[in-house]
């Protein structure tokens, strides 16, 4: 790796944590009602969405209710973007006047925006209106990552309330995250990428001269370029905050319309862990233990930054194919205003954090550097993962981790005051089980169907690798794209919609069920026969459980994909 | 105290006998309706069954994925790892049958005399039995039922548990404690248990039964041990469900390899999908198969440990609680200090000289049989060298303690010497025209602050001096204390004493709290506070009136010398009746999860080894590249898959004295354990499969398997 390189990522994580650290506790003040000024000024809205929605702010919900909540919130908006996409041309804001997009891709996006995965199975310009974009993608944009955080927070109170059914309001939470998270962050953040060129307009597509007119190879001259625009840095700006990473362009951060400067790179890599990064803060002061949320963030960190390093050393040293060609580094799919370092790191960053939005076309990268960012999804999106969900399904690792050692240190296990029993094990085991089930079976599925097979772009090794990608990108909610599949098919958009519906409902209702759990039980005084959760040996141990859970059930499948791939390429 | 704290005898860990019956018993056990309880070697035995299944297949239609010698010695392998886990179960539970053994013998073939209608001069009946054998019927004690009423004559067995309604008597209880000195039982009071195999010595008692067939402490006892009534408990489920999961996404991870390299061959257009043999071994040596297979064992292995520590427990989960429990309620007398106050110090009053007052003490204790007298004469004898002297031969006469006068003391010579009560004292001499002195007075009151009681001695008017009786805590029950406080339990006091004597004694024993003037709903109350609190009590508790503690008590150890309520209310009978067998308990708990935990990890850490082994082995068929991760340099791909499954039966066998001992047991804070232990078990079981396997891939590569 060059100085270079180093350099980079170590001016990358000293901001992300300096920027993390502040974040975390206002966010913890935020659902504390404690959120000073942000509540002096914002309060008044409030009070007002309350009203309208009949909602009362002192609700409190039992697990079920507030899952009964989350579920409903999110059917709801999965019908109002299906309705959208499928009525846009009938609609206003539609100035290319775009038709109806097709029932399968629909549904498959509806979910995808919902579920926060933001998996396109759709090219962005070319097939939503404005109108689809902006009261539908955009609002899902919000309201998903909301929708994470609040879940994380009654997760939270499970292990804060003691003897109570009471997780608080998941009207309260979602209202209080987008209001005093998500919409201020985004409005700097949007207003910072303007700065930096991405466009914010609504009207229609440009027509613009060539400067230097080419001829196709039927001989047609071209002197003109049709170039989309719209409200693109207000969508960019919550795709990557609420770790969503559906681009305004089909290339999503590739496009310069939509990263244009190394600067507007630095901004979107930071934003991409921002959230995710500081609520482990957040977690640690609403448990009242900072050293818990370090700890939980030192685990993340220990995942990622070797992640990362693997992935740049293996893209900067390239593969024997492109050596014998005189190149030594991998350049291909990568655009040239970012690098190799940017790229590398925005890759793990992106499906580390299950953002999805990308600046590099991960199909081209080298065999193992494209198999970080499968194995960072196969993980299930906790090393940062998603807003809110990423923790949250750390926090169910923590459990698992806890669970093995606590029995080491003679004691039935415990995490923060709470006993980790049976139903908490069997809510856990279903957390881990079934995102992973569903990236396996839909793999499976895809291999031995013909229309699993048919929309390969590689067929051979690739391939496999390539539908792996898509299904664990899916299941784990992270939404990026290998590319080489068309998904815009029958069956891509129909099966991954079910694994990504798999991947975030049937994670989010064994969470809620485990933070029900959690508060209705006595908290258990700290002593020195306490399983200690946030020293060094702990934070290894968790990531231990954390590699070996992954490793063991993907190894057979990355072996013969990226393994062998790889293999195959330097036996050549 | 004359309870021994001896162990019975550990059962040897492997006769022949037990050897046979156990491997007989693990046949008996592959009946699919026994493994069903047992997720994870449930689907080992449905993947012997299918291999054998493939074998047979090969044999008689000559077509097979897998050279048909290579699927049977899989299937074998698979077997193996099945019976063997039985064994280890098997093994366990013929341990605690052998311990069960000695205590179920007693209660075989005993007649019983019951009643045949109340009787109501039981005493004259017991005195002439033979004359009125016809109000009473002779029934085997086996048909007993809860509310009979037997008598037990001199010389007879007692059939069951019961509690005595009438009589008194030495009974020899030895068949149960191992202690061979008699214990007297009389109605009425504390003392009022019997136990069945108990013998009657002396007298009789006639004992209404405690409990209906099946269903004394001891049946439930054998039953927890052999295996059909057998209870999980809350955590061997919450483990269980652990373990489906993770053999769930396993069953996936290999069932899913099928259609990927049916893709491969597909899309490549050479080499072939990995053989269904292959993933069924390789299925097998992810499940967690280790700690599937020693579970129940190590189970089974901590209830036997509380047997060999003479102490029964009702449920599993009791013994599992005792290793959370954070707080010990322990009763003062008996756990923390010796049963009785001694004499410690001879306080001479002024102009007296400290011989004069340690003779006028011994003299006045010479006939006291009680404990105090008697360590007043040896304190005598030690300090200043006075013999034991012969009151008879001095002509004394012995004046003993009654409640009216509070004081004993002996008459000779003209003298009247006394020891007693501060007041009672200061009555005595002022009857006689003297004084209690504000010197002693002041002694007697530093006496009291120390926590210790002052015993005034008196001769005639004159007041010689303050003889201090003490408690005298247990040696190395301090140390006790320290190890407890080590490992984050909180050790409390309870006593009936006044709080300043309290406070002295809490703080030379050095536990933690106390309570004093204790009554058994101040108990009740202190429970309840700590359990409200998060915390888990265990106490220990012998009365009657002990039971409602005992109930609320999450580990509730009461003694065999205590009356049935107390029993009743316990989760747990020490059969030697020693208090301080709590801190014993709580270890054998702790040690129980601790193996549990550490098999666990080793079991998990164990799979990459084998995902070395077996994966190369298992595609290289459909892509010769793969062969390089063949990094145990592995002689085949057949010798490669045996070596993981054989690997994979034989460390059951070689962790099954481990899953029986229990891990070693140390005294240490639980961030230390944790290290020690995963460096062990986490860290070790990454390693320890490489060389293995290697080995035995070599030793296969010898006897030619290729």
């Amino acid at each position: 790796m060059t100085a270079n390189a180093l350099l980079q990522m170590v001016a990358y994580f000293v901001f992300l944590v300096a920027l993390a650290v502040p974040l975390g506790g206002y966010m913890a003040r935020v659902y504390t009602h404690e959120a000073g000024v942000a509540q002096r000024g914002l309060g008044a809205v409030e009070r007002c969405l309350y009203r309208l929605c009949g909602i009362r702010a002192d609700e409190e919900m039992t697990w079920k209710r507030y899952a009964f909540s989350v579920l409903l919130f999110n059917a709801v908006g999965i019908l109002a973007v299906y309705g959208l996409q499928r009525l846009q041309h009938f609609l206003p804001l539609n100035p290319v006047g775009l038709g109806a997009v097709s029932p399968e891709v629909s549904f498959n996006t509806a979910v995808s925006f919902a579920s926060n995965t933001n998996w396109q199975a759709y090219a962005g310009e070319t097939t939503l209106s404005y109108l689809t974009q902006m009261i539908g993608l955009t609002v899902q944009n919000f309201v998903s990552a909301a929708t994470g955080m609040a879940v994380l927070v009654a997760l939270i109170r499970g292990w804060t309330r003691r003897t109570t059914e009471g997780l608080g309001s998941f009207w309260v939470d979602l209202t209080r995250s987008t209001l005093y998270i998500l919409l201020p962050l985004s409005l700097v953040l949007a207003i910072a990428l303007v700065s930096q060129g991405v466009v914010q307009t609504l009207d229609p597509q440009a027509t613009v001269s060539l400067l230097d007119p080419w001829a196709t190879d039927a001989g047609e001259i071209i002197t003109e370029q049709t170039i989309a625009r719209g409200p693109a840095a207000s969508q960019v700006a919550i795709k990557q905050l609420g770790t969503n990473g559906g681009g305004f362009y089909n290339v999503n951060s590739a496009h310069p319309l939509e990263n244009p400067t190394p600067l507007s790179n630095f901004l979107q890599l930071l934003s991409i862990l921002l959230i995710p990064a500081a609520l482990c803060f957040t977690f640690g002061t609403l448990v009242k233990d900072k050293r818990q949320g370090w700890a939980i963030f030192a685990a993340m960190m220990l995942i990622f930054v070797p992640m990362t390093v693997l992935t740049v050393v293996a893209e900067q040293s390239g593969t024997p194919l492109l050596s014998s060609l005189g190149l030594h580094e991998n350049m291909e799919g990568k655009e040239v205003r970012f690098g190799i370092v940017n790229s590398a790191l925005w890759a793990t960053a992106t499906t580390a954090a299950s953002n999805g939005s990308v600046n590099a076309m991960h199909d081209s990268f080298t065999p193992l550097g494209g198999m970080i960012p499968m194995v960072l999804m196969q993980l299930g999106e906790i090393v940062f993962g998603g807003v809110g969900s990423g923790l949250y399904g750390m926090l169910i690792y923590a459990i698992m981790a806890v669970f093995i050692a606590g029995l080491m240190v003679g004691r039935t296990p415990e995490y923060l005051g709470k006993k980790i029993e049976a139903f908490e094990m069997k809510m856990a085991s279903l957390v881990i089980l079934l995102p992973a089930s569903a990236v396996l079976l839909g793999t499976a599925i895809a291999c031995v169907l013909p229309a699993g097979t048919a929309p390969l772009g590689n067929p051979g090794i690739h391939g496999f690798s390539e539908i792996l990608y898509a299904f664990s990108s899916g299941a784990n909610n992270n939404g990026s794209a290998f590319g080489g599949l068309t998904v815009n098919g029958t069956f891509y958009s129909i099966g991954i919609g079910l694994c990504m519906l798999v991947g975030r409902y049937w994670v989010i209702i064994p969470v809620l069920a485990i933070a029900g759990s959690l508060a209705k039980k006595k908290t258990i005084p700290i002593s020195v026969g306490t399983l200690p959760t946030h020293t060094p040996l702990f934070v290894l141990l968790l990531v231990a459980t954390i590699i070996l859970v992954g490793a063991l059930t993907f190894i057979p499948a990355l072996a013969l994909g990226p393994v062998v791939e790889h293999l195959t390429l330097s036996n050549r | 105290m004359g309870t021994s704290t001896k162990n019975r005898q550990p059962v040897e860990l492997l006769t022949t006998k037990a050897v046979v019956r156990a491997v007989t018993d693990a046949f008996k056990k592959l009946n699919p309706r026994h493994m069903a309880k047992n997720p994870v070697m449930f689907v080992v035995e449905v993947g012997s069954a299918f291999t054998s299944f493939l074998y047979i297949h090969a044999i008689i239609t000559g077509r097979a994925d897998a050279p048909p010698g290579f699927i049977l010695a899989v299937s074998l392998c698979l077997w193996f790892t099945v019976l063997f886990a039985n064994f280890a179960e098997a093994v366990a539970e013929g341990r605690g049958r052998a311990q069960t053994e000695t205590l179920r013998k007693a209660r075989k073939d005993i007649i019983a005399k019951r009643l045949k209608s109340p009787c109501p001069d039981i005493k004259r009946v017991a005195e002439h039995y033979a004359a009125y054998t016809e109000i009473f019927e002779k029934v085997a004690s086996s048909i007993l039922h809860a509310g009979d009423r037997v008598l037990v004559l001199a010389g007879d067995i007692i059939p069951a548990d019961g509690e005595i309604e009438e009589g008194v008597a030495s009974v020899d209880e030895s068949a149960i404690t191992g202690e061979s000195a008699p214990v007297i039982r009389e109605s009425g009071g504390d003392r009022s248990a019997v136990t069945g195999g108990t013998r009657v010595l002396s007298d009789w008692l006639l004992v209404r039964i405690a409990t209906n067939p099946g269903e004394t402490f001891l049946d439930r006892m054998i039953a927890m041990v052999e295996g059909a009534k057998r209870q999980k408990t809350p955590n061997e489920i919450a483990l269980d469900i652990l373990l489906a999961g993770l053999t769930i996404v396993f069953l996936l991870a290999t069932a899913t390899v099928l259609p990927y390299t049916l893709y491969a061959v597909a899309s490549s257009g050479h080499g072939v999908p990995v053989p269904l043999t292959v993933l069924v071994a390789l299925l097998v040596c992810l499940i967690p198969t280790t700690i599937g297979g020693l579970l129940s064992a190590i189970g089974i292995a901590g209830i036997n440990r509380m047997m060999q520590a003479n102490v029964l427990a009702t449920s599993g989960r009791a013994v599992e609680a005792a290793g959370d429990v954070d707080v010990l309620l322990l009763d003062k007398t008996g756990t923390i200090t010796l049963g009785n106050r001694q004499a410690t110090a001879f306080f001479p009053a002024p102009g007296v000289s400290e011989a004069e007052l340690a003779d006028a003490a011994q003299l006045s204790s010479l006939a006291d049989e009680t404990p105090e007298g008697r360590s007043i004469v040896l304190l005598a004898k030690s300090k200043h060298d006075l013999a034991d002297r012969d009151i008879q031969s001095l002509g004394a006469v012995f004046v003993p303690f009654t409640a009216q006068t509070r004081m004993s003391g002996v008459d000779f010579e003209g003298r009247c010497i006394r020891k007693g009560a501060t007041d009672a004292i200061a009555k005595f001499v002022e009857a006689k025209g003297g004084t209690l002195s504000l010197t002693v007075r002041s002694v007697v009151e530093d006496i009291a602050k120390k926590g210790a009681t002052p015993l005034v001695v008196a001769d005639g008017a004159r007041v010689i001096g303050v003889v201090q009786l003490k408690d005298i805590v247990k040696t190395g029950i301090r140390e006790r204390f320290a190890e407890m406080r080590r490992i984050g339990i909180r050790t409390v006091m309870i006593t009936g004493e006044n709080p300043l004597t309290a406070a002295a004694i809490a703080a030379e024993a050095g536990v933690d709290d106390f309570l004093a003037e204790a009554t058994p709903e101040a108990k009740l109350v202190m429970i309840r506070d700590y359990q409200q609190k998060g915390h888990l009590v265990a106490m220990t508790g012998d009365g009657t009136n002990d039971a409602p503690a005992l109930a609320q008590a999450d580990v509730a150890v009461a003694m065999n010398t205590g009356t049935q309520a107390a029993k009743e209310a316990a989760n747990m009978v020490d059969l030697d009746s020693n208090p301080t067998k709590l801190l014993s308990i709580v270890e054998i708990g702790k040690q129980m999860l601790m193996t549990r935990g550490a098999l666990t990890t080793f079991s998990i850490a164990n799979d990459i080894a084998k995902y070395f082994a077996i994966i190369p082995a298992a595609f290289v068929v459909t892509y010769p590249e793969l062969a390089d991760l063949n990094v145990m340099q592995l002689h085949s791909p057949t010798t490669a898959v045996l070596s993981a499954v054989i690997f994979n039966a034989l460390i059951i066998m070689a962790l099954i004295p481990l899953a029986l001992r229990g891990i070693p047991y140390r005294a240490a804070p639980a961030s230390a354990l944790l290290q020690h232990n995963i460096l062990v078990y986490g860290l070790g079981g990454l390693v320890l499969p490489f060389p293995c396997i290697k080995l035995i891939d070599l030793v296969l590569t010898a006897i030619g398997v290729n």
